[in-house]
Parts: C-alpha cells; structure tokens; sequence
C-alpha cells in the first residue's frame, strides 16, 4: 500500500490543482465527481483528473491517504481541500475563486 | 443494508452529545442523506476537521452502506 501512498502523495504535490474522481473531466461517472469539475471548468483552473475506477489499491488509497471517506476529493498544491460539499460550500460563498486567484492559478484570459 | 435517519442521528450524537443533528432523506433509498450539524466540538476547527469528526462518528459507515451525506457543518456561534 506504500507504493500507492507514494504515487499519490507524488501526483499531489507535483500538481496545482489536481481532482481525484470518479471517471474522468470528459466523463465523470458520478454526480457528485461531475459537478466539482462543472465548479473548476466554470472557474477556468486547469486541473488534472485522476480516476479512481481505475484501480482498488487507488480508490482505497485515497481515502486511507487523506483520512476522507469518499471521493471526489479536490487538492490545491498539495493541501487537501475537500469533498463535493466543502468545494461547493466555497464555490457558493467566492472562497474557491479567492484561493485559487490567491495561487495565481486561473487560466490566462479567464 | 441502508440505513435510517434516527441510526445516523443516533451514531452522531454518541459521539458529540452536545450537537444538534437536522437530517434530510434526499433519494428515500437510505443512501442519500443531508445532515445539518451544530456542535461546540467544532470550535477552533477546520472545516475538512469538522467533516471527518462527523465522518468517524459513523464509524465507517460512510462510504460504505452510506453512499452519499451532505454535510453542513456550524458550531452554536456560527
């Protein structure tokens, strides 16, 4: 299970804004997955997916990685965010679009 | 097995005795729940350490036979 906390902690922190989800941005496979990256699109932050369907070690791994339960789980360099409804409490109330201005990651001309 | 609004009221208030729980079926399949949470335990957290307190309060139930909860969570002055 080492390798698959390694690969992830890798994956987080060599990524600003990276998505662990279920299915992929093009084609989310779960509500709750679609709707975090409907919130990124609209904010016009590039991101990485990663589909957790993928792989067990990987869907588990995550959640044993964070100590979060479920997934979609949303990090901006390195840190930990949260699920659906934390990025979408934040989304509401401008939080996501202050951070992620804050770290200089809004696309160009956006 | 899905589970009832009164057990995830229940297992939440085991845990943080002071809270007080608002739960919301939203599919009526026992899966699909909205629980509004005040409690003082929530001082001086994060909200991602507000979540997992709730979250271990179900002792692993989340994720498991509970697939989706909404959480809201707020401390008394909030």
């Amino acid at each position: 299970m080492t390798e698959v906390r390694d690969w992830i902690d890798n994956v987080v922190k060599t990524n600003d804004v990276v998505l662990f989800m279920k299915g992929t941005p093009e084609q989310p496979q779960c509500g709750f997955s679609g709707r975090v990256t409907q919130m990124l699109d609209y904010l016009q932050v590039p991101y990485s997916g990663v589909n957790v369907l993928e792989s067990d070690m990987l869907r588990q791994g995550i959640k044993e990685y964070s100590d979060w339960p479920t997934v979609p789980q949303l990090y901006i360099k390195g840190e930990f965010i949260g699920g659906c409804d934390i990025v979408t409490e934040m989304f509401q109330s401008g939080e996501l679009k202050d951070t992620i201005t804050e770290q200089g990651l809004v696309a160009e001309g956006a | 097995m899905p589970m009832q609004a009164h057990d995830i009221e229940d297992l939440i208030k085991d845990a943080l005795p002071d809270a007080t729980v608002v739960i919301r079926d939203l599919a009526g399949d026992g899966d699909h729940y909205a629980a509004s949470i005040t409690s003082a335990a929530f001082e001086g957290k994060s909200r991602v350490q507000q979540h997992q307190m709730v979250y271990k309060a179900l002792k692993g139930k989340m994720g498991d036979e509970l697939h989706a909860l909404a959480l809201q969570t707020s401390t008394p002055q909030d």
